[in-house]
């Protein structure tokens, strides 16, 4: 039998207990950063904010932002603080749209990180015995350690093939007796396509869960990976400037968002033109404090990622408030001739007709003045015929439903098979040619 | 009565058509005859081929998409109004025509018309009862 919960007790507690272990931390944690980290200070004293103003959660507002720049102005370690000899592991993002940012962690930080995802593959129902299959990148990207460090204090099977040589991925799953699968929805979908051109059934397989995050993916597409891999899809957020996978985690009980483990990560939703805290349940840019960091804390870190928080109880029994499914990304929000577009929309759209495979991208191009979208959608047999006039209606049905859902006109351009970019790690959706 | 067609999507790509020759040679595969319909995106090549199953295989083992349809083939003597006379019994038949080409056999007295038809049962029905020669995909490659 699996275990419900990896700790019960903070997991399960009445809000009001939740609530004052978070006020505690904030108010420490910001002491803390307010003595030891000038930057933070600096900006404290700019907003006119002292450690002192934060008598409640709500306080919470008055502190300022932490952007993805501070970050970098502060590259590579001028937000940790402690010193360099506390510091046990560093992780970098790949830095592709300017310098890297750099996150530290402390040997606390370690085992509070994998406590937490342990947390979250319990939450899956991943238990001691399983065989973990963790397909998350190895390296400087989070995901792959910090899945490895949970699924091992969890006491399952941990196999850290990492991502890529994906036929030896599919034989090693058969051999081994995978049952837990952590990728990105792109690279899950890679594998089931290699499965089918390799002739291996899923079904034959040993897998019973999927744990996919890293980027965002529709509902559509949990459903596609699940009837393809044969295994239950469960989504899994993180970020490596909060702490990496296992800031959030969906239960198999519940229909709708991932529960925050809000004891070390406080979340908040913003309008993300005003920076205002938005009323309870609407949709806006997450924000997140960590209450528990002790090399690199962060306060009121502007994720980009679009949510909203949902504080009914679950079905689970947990009380940890939930995150809806990250729909976009404030960043790769596209704006096609004044209306924003988010590449998720245009995957619910294509995963909604039936045949049409999940491999897509959408390029943007400029044509004098005028933006131009088209989404190349590739046919595969299931939607293929020999008439014209049925490929015609197809593309006709899709360039409609893409308008009525996202009131923009886009081309749609038909491609042979497997000419789309099969995804090693993180899928590129968009291939914005813009000059502007 | 029935003859098997083989479709192959088609990016508007060059040498996209010369590399499916060239697997059908490679597989030993003789092409008896084709057509490709076309739009300013993409073209559908469709093949009646001497081994159906194996030119399939072949072309999806390279990455192509293929479909396989059923379509029928009447013979017509080669000489003005072959082609108005087995049209006109469809057209009073009210069969709708979703495509057809031709080709002409190697003695060069008979043409060979492809039609795909929405009803094909009845469509060869119409048409043997108006005396044409309807022709068997084996026929076809032994012409």
């Amino acid at each position: 039998m699996t275990t419900l919960y990896w700790e019960e007790e903070i997991e399960t507690l009445p809000r009001v207990g939740l609530e004052s272990i978070q006020l505690r931390r904030l108010q420490h944690l910001v002491s803390r950063v307010y003595r030891t980290v000038a930057p933070y200070r600096r900006k404290m004293e700019a907003g006119g904010v002292r450690p002192e103003d934060i008598k409640t959660l709500a306080d919470l507002r008055k502190l300022p932002f932490t952007v993805k720049n501070d970050l970098r102005d502060n590259y590579p370690f001028g937000l940790f603080t402690v010193p360099m000899e506390e510091i046990v592991r560093v992780h970098a993002s790949s830095g592709t749209t300017g310098k890297p940012t750099v996150v530290g962690y402390t040997q606390k930080d370690i085992e509070t990180w994998a406590n937490v995802m342990a947390r979250a593959l319990t939450c899956a129902g991943a238990h001691r015995g399983d065989m973990v299959h963790n397909a998350y990148g190895y390296g400087l990207f989070t995901g792959g350690l910090g899945a490895h460090y949970g699924a091992e204090r969890l006491g399952a099977t941990v196999i850290p093939v990492s991502g890529g040589n994906t036929k030896r991925q599919i034989t090693i799953m058969k051999d081994f007796g995978s049952t837990v699968l952590l990728s990105t929805p792109s690279y899950a979908l890679n594998l089931a396509e290699t499965m089918d051109a390799l002739g291996v059934d899923p079904s034959s397989l040993s897998l019973r869960v999927g744990i996919f995050g890293a980027e965002p993916w529709s509902e559509n597409m949990r459903e596609e990976v699940e009837r393809k891999l044969n295994l239950k899809a469960v989504d899994i957020y993180g970020l490596s400037e909060v702490m990496g996978p296992g800031v959030a985690m969906e239960c198999l009980q519940t229909e709708r968002g991932m529960h925050v483990f809000e004891d070390h990560f406080l979340p908040e939703i913003i309008d993300p033109d005003t920076g205002e805290v938005l009323p309870e349940g609407e949709k806006g840019e997450l924000v997140f404090t960590t209450l528990t960091k002790e090399a690199f804390p962060i306060i009121r870190y502007r994720t980009k990622d679009i949510s909203r928080l949902i504080y009914e109880p679950c079905g689970c029994g947990r009380t940890l408030v939930r995150m809806e499914k990250v729909t976009g990304r404030t960043d790769d929000m596209l704006i096609i001739r004044g209306v924003n577009v988010f590449p998720s929309q245009v995957e619910h759209v294509l995963m909604s007709i039936e045949g049409v495979e999940p491999h897509y991208q959408i390029v943007v191009e400029r044509e004098g003045n005028l933006d131009t979208m088209s989404v190349q959608v590739e046919v595969s047999e299931n939607i293929f015929s020999d008439e014209i006039r049925v490929l015609e209606n197809l593309s006709r049905k899709i360039q409609l439903e893409i308008k009525d859902l996202l009131g923009v006109t886009c081309k749609v351009k038909l491609v042979e098979p497997k000419t789309i970019q099969r995804s090693e790690g993180k899928a590129q959706r968009v291939i914005d040619k813009r000059k502007i | 009565m029935r003859v098997e067609q083989i479709a192959v999507f088609l990016e508007n790509k060059s040498g996209r058509l010369a590399e499916i020759t060239s697997i059908l040679a490679e597989n030993d595969i003789n092409i008896r005859a084709l057509s490709v319909a076309d739009t300013a995106d993409f073209g559908i090549l469709r093949l009646i081929v001497d081994k159906v199953e194996k030119a399939k295989t072949a072309l999806k083992q390279n990455g192509f998409t293929v479909g396989k349809t059923t379509v029928i083939a009447v013979e017509v003597p080669d000489r003005t109004g072959g082609l108005a006379s087995v049209l006109k019994v469809v057209e009073t038949a009210g069969l709708n025509v979703e495509y057809m080409y031709a080709f002409v056999n190697k003695t060069g007295e008979d043409a060979v018309l492809i039609f795909r038809f929405d009803e094909i049962d009845k469509a060869i029905e119409t048409l043997q009862q108006s005396g044409f020669k309807i022709l068997t995909g084996e026929q076809i490659c032994a012409l």
